[in-house]
């Protein structure tokens, strides 16, 4: 269902992704694991048509998202890392803007919409705005409409940063039904080592801009002779830290171009 | 079509709810109208111009035009630094229905923002030469609105931070209006100034609502459709492709 070949990405000097190569069956939930930084976002985006690949090939259902752009884009859905909804709109509202790009006929919209904003809590405040909304409720608006359509391949780029216990339990509950009951094909980053080992069939562990290793969880423990996932991550990616300065670059690069001299 | 209705509605919307914004906005017309309307108006007259008042309000109307299309394309800046320009980037839509459903947006509101000034440029005494004047004046804020919203759109997918905003907004914007006649006429102006301000694409707007309101023509109405015709649908097809062109 995705298919990654030698995929690279480079910002001027800095190579973000540095030639990637898997492979993610229909059907499959398919892990990426790795520090900030690592370059799981950058290979999300490539294959959801929001960057362009420096090299490699890359395809969805069999299409290269690089060329047939539009007919990549109705086969996947995606929930980004950052934040996406407009917050001068109603939760409402977001969801139909959403189901109508995504041409989900109106009544299926509605019903939809009613049935994910109550799934997530939401139901209550369907008709405020955004902007007065807590980080952890935007969070679960932004996934309640990554539900909205269902497409074949359900991008999910750290789904959970900043939810509780409870939302996370609801999410994943919902990405196993979908994947269960309409053979999603799932491709999620995350921090928590239990949701990969719990919903993952795959993982694939990425590491300054390489993969250093994929397999099921257990051909993980196995290969690094540990007996959690945990312990497989870090004897992969050493102990080192890394993720604060990742971050701190971002937001640096953030600041930089907003007020660059 | 579904998608560039909803990306229409959604640029009417913001518009309507951000009250403060309206009456901002509106304000430095108003502010033009009452400053240099009443303070330039006797010297104006002493030239034999007749009032300034007629003269200007015209001007002020395609302003406000203006700054209102290409701020709406500008906009896209938030979205983009607020996240939301990613969501319509992935959607399974042509990149070309979501520029167009901004940009209509956009020019809408620009020509609901026209109107509300040329209303306000009535009751401070404006007279259009006949009532008969107004739909082909309308026609103008019309043309006005569309090209320089797909200008703004145009440059809003070039930009990436407010450093590029502020560049724009001295060095084309403020030019354009300055440039465009609105505010003094463009008659007898040395070479230099006369071939700048016939590269000014709102000189033609000016023009054209000008001589629809008090028939006072530069150019000639067929002239000044055309022009701005031809202008706006190259500045679309840039903004179209620019636009296609993004990357988040
Ligand atoms: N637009 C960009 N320009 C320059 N560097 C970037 C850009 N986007 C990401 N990077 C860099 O690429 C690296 C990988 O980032 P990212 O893919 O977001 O990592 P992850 O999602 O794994 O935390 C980071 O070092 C980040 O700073
Ligand atoms: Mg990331």
């Amino acid at each position: 269902m995705i298919s990654v070949h030698n995929l690279v990405k480079s910002f001027g000097d800095f190579t973000a992704v540095k030639d990637i190569t898997f492979e993610v069956a229909q059907g499959e939930i398919f892990a990426f694991l790795g520090p900030n930084g690592a370059g799981k976002t950058t290979t999300i985006k490539m294959l959801t048509t929001l960057l362009r690949p420096t090299s490699g090939r890359i395809e969805l259902d069999g299409l290269d998202p690089t060329v047939k752009q539009k007919q990549a884009r109705q086969r996947f859905g995606i929930v980004f890392q950052d934040p996406s909804l407009d917050s001068e709109q109603t939760a409402w509202e977001n969801m139909d803007l959403h189901g109508v790009l995504y041409h989900v006929p109106r009544k299926l919209r509605a019903s939809r919409t009613e049935e994910l904003l109550r799934t997530f809590e939401l139901w209550d405040r369907k008709d405020d705005y955004v902007k007065t909304f807590s980080g952890g409720m935007k969070r679960r608006l932004e996934i309640a409409r990554g539900f909205l359509h269902t497409p074949k391949i359900l991008f999910l780029d750290e789904p959970t940063l900043g939810l509780d216990p409870q939302s996370r339990n609801q999410l994943w509950t919902h990405v196993k039904r979908l994947n269960e009951a309409e053979r999603t094909t799932v491709f999620l980053t995350t921090h928590y080592m239990d949701e990969a080992d719990r919903v993952a069939h795959r993982i694939a562990i990425m590491d300054h801009g390489s993969i250093v290793a994929q397999g099921t969880s257990t051909e993980l423990k196995e290969q690094t002779g540990t007996d959690s996932l945990e312990d497989a991550f870090l004897a992969l990616t050493g102990s080192s830290l890394r993720d604060e300065g990742a971050d701190a670059k971002a937001a640096m690069r953030q600041v930089a171009k907003m007020w660059r001299r | 079509m579904g998608a560039i209705y909803i990306l229409w509605l959604r640029e009417l919307k913001r518009y309507v709810r951000s009250r403060v914004q309206i009456v901002v906005s509106l304000g430095q017309p108003c502010l033009y109208l009452l400053a240099l309307g009443f303070g330039l108006g006797p010297v104006f007259r002493q030239a034999g111009h007749g009032s300034y008042l007629q003269f200007m309000a015209p001007g002020v109307v395609g302003m406000t035009v203006l700054f209102s299309s290409v701020f709406s394309g500008i906009a896209m800046l938030w979205d983009r630094q607020f996240g939301f320009l990613k969501e319509t980037l992935v959607a399974p839509v042509s990149r070309m229905q979501i520029m167009v459903g901004r940009t209509l947006g956009g020019a809408t509101v620009a020509v609901i923002q026209g109107t509300l000034i040329l209303i306000i440029c009535l009751i401070a005494g404006f007279r259009p030469h006949s009532w008969v004047a107004i739909p082909l004046a309308f026609l103008f804020v019309v043309l006005i609105a569309v090209v320089f919203a797909a200008l703004g759109t145009a440059i809003g997918s070039i930009i990436q931070d407010m450093q590029g905003f502020q560049l724009v907004m001295n060095f084309l914007v403020m030019p354009i209006f300055f440039l465009s006649g609105a505010l003094f006429p463009l008659a007898n102006l040395g070479v230099v100034m006369s071939v700048i301000t016939r590269l000014d694409p709102l000189s033609y707007g000016v023009d054209g609502l000008r001589g629809a309101l008090i028939q006072t023509w530069q150019f000639s109405v067929a002239f000044d459709v055309a022009l701005l015709a031809a202008i706006g649908a190259v500045f679309l097809s840039a903004g179209a492709y620019l636009f296609s062109r993004i990357e988040a």
